[in-house]
């Protein structure tokens, strides 16, 4: 089954080969006319990166999308059939499923396939519900947690990005300041995070629906730094 | 000849009926009246008490009216045992739907649901069908107020107005005259009120041999909620005094409207 015992000798080991599935990142903004949903663009096992054009997101109604990480296998085959299941229900019945049925769904698909077998997707599910006219933002893990959020991220880089997040985050800012908050939280993960995530994409949703993929690529010179100066002299000295 | 084909639910008749299902619509008709109107701002139900024995004992919420889920109820004619089990299946459905998805069903799935099953039995296994037909009553955000009438054969409708059980020919005829597109409940409960006199045996009504329930969504906003509420005795004594005051008034006029034209004959 999906019991993983932990030897004395293969501890580090089993550790390290969990922790790794935290190299990924997904980062979730939500505010009041819009939501935006980002993922890192790295795709790749243990120490090899293979791309870093990878892409991340479902999109399963107009105005409401998810993104995926953890397990590679288990994260496309679950983000498929969620994306298909939601369409079977929308030709069934003539319409779509709200943000909060939609998200209440997945969990308890993701509850019942865990009891099944070992079943490792982390998501952030966000959108616009034209119905109410609200905007939504939901956080699941791997075990079925599902929480209704203002702002949230999974992976390694949730530690720098969530404290940035708490600290500037308004529910009414505009979507430029939403987008610098965004960077903000990008450059802190790549100037403290010993995993180099150097590239990212980001999705808007209101209500004229989801926006195409853009963006956010910080090349490691242009880093803005407290101490830049010291910086440019240090490399200065390689090269 | 037909005789033949009568056995097995599973058969069609060489003319291309499934008799069973007849003969399940059949025993329906017999039963106790249920009649269903949609207003513009909440939809009534009405049945037909049948069981008034003296001796039976005091019914807490509704003899033939069913909550399904908070924003559904049903009323049902037929076998009562059937319509145990399929109120049953219609309350397990509900709430299996509210498990995964958190929110109350919509109405037109959860008749679906059923006439699924009611198919069935008309198909597979060899088994007779339910003997029931079931009015439903619903509200939901995609299509606001509904009401639907599903019968033996799996088939369901969406309807304005419509009746089942005993007498319903005429209670139909009766509301395609009568029904005015989008009344208010008011207005739909005066109407009810005069078709069950039309279509029920005894000559009295009053509100022992009458169920009424309504359902209406009170509150703004997403604090907006449904209501089903079973009328009590004394407001539906009250309508039926209501209209047997207004009966009694139209005819003093005509015996007033039949005097003077007496009196300008005689001049």
């Amino acid at each position: 089954g999906n019991v993983r015992r932990c030897t004395r000798v293969g501890a580090e080991v089993y550790t390290f080969f969990r922790e790794q599935r935290r190299m990924e990142c997904l980062i979730g903004i939500k505010c009041d006319t819009f939501t935006i949903l980002a993922h890192d663009n790295s795709a790749g096992r243990s120490v090899l990166v293979m791309k870093q054009n990878q892409d991340k997101i479902f999109k399963l109604e107009d105005q409401l999308a998810m993104v995926v990480c953890g397990d590679s296998g288990d994260t496309v085959y679950f983000g498929e059939f969620i994306q298909k299941s939601m369409a079977f229900y929308r030709i069934r019945n003539g319409y779509s499923l709200s943000p909060n049925a939609a998200a209440n769904y997945t969990r308890h698909e993701m509850a019942k396939r865990l009891r099944q077998y070992p079943n490792l997707v982390n998501l952030i599910m966000g959108g616009y519900d034209p119905k109410t006219n609200q905007t939504a933002l939901y956080f699941m893990d791997y075990l079925g947690t599902l929480a209704d959020v203002s702002f949230t991220s999974h992976g390694y880089g949730s530690y720098f990005a969530l404290s940035i997040l708490d600290r500037f985050h308004r529910s009414d800012m505009t979507l430029e300041e939403a987008e610098e908050l965004l960077l903000k939280c990008v450059l802190e993960i790549q100037k403290r995070l010993v995993i180099n995530l150097p590239s990212f994409s980001y999705y808007v949703i209101n209500e004229s629906g989801i926006s195409e993929k853009k963006t956010i690529n910080v090349e490691p010179a242009t880093k803005q730094t407290q101490s830049s100066e010291t910086r440019v002299e240090e490399m200065d000295v390689f090269t | 000849m037909a005789r033949r084909y009568d056995t097995k639910t599973t058969i069609f008749s060489p003319e291309g009926r499934l008799y069973q299902v007849e003969y399940a619509m059949e025993a329906i008709g017999h039963a106790g009246t249920c009649l269903g109107i949609l207003a513009e701002d909440g939809i009534l139900l009405a049945a037909e008490r049948k069981n008034t024995n003296k001796l039976l004992d005091d019914v807490i919420f509704s003899e033939k009216i069913y909550r399904l889920h908070d924003n559904m109820a049903c009323s049902v004619a037929g076998i009562t045992s059937d319509a145990n089990v399929l109120t049953g299946y219609l309350r397990q459905t509900a709430q299996k739907y509210h498990l995964i998805y958190q929110e109350c069903i919509p109405c037109e799935q959860l008749v679906m649901q059923l006439c699924d099953l009611k198919q069935q039995y008309t198909q597979f296994g060899g088994l007779r069908p339910f003997g029931v037909s079931i009015l439903y009553m619903g509200w939901d955000p995609h299509y606001g107020f509904q009401l639907y009438q599903s019968d033996p054969s799996g088939n369901y409708g969406g309807w304005k107005a419509t009746c089942i059980g005993n007498n319903h020919q005429a209670a139909i005829s009766m509301l395609k005259q009568e029904y005015k597109d989008t009344p208010t409940l008011k207005e739909a409960l005066d109407l009810a009120i005069k078709v069950l006199h039309k279509t029920l045996d005894s000559t009295k009504l009053n509100s022992e041999k009458v169920e009424l329930a309504s359902l209406t969504r009170e509150g703004e906003g997403p604090n907006a909620k449904t209501v089903i509420r079973v009328i009590p005795g004394e407001e539906v004594d009250e309508l039926i005094k209501k209209y047997q005051e207004m009966v009694e008034a139209k005819k003093r006029e005509e015996k007033e409207k039949e005097k003077e034209r007496e009196a300008t004959k005689m001049e």
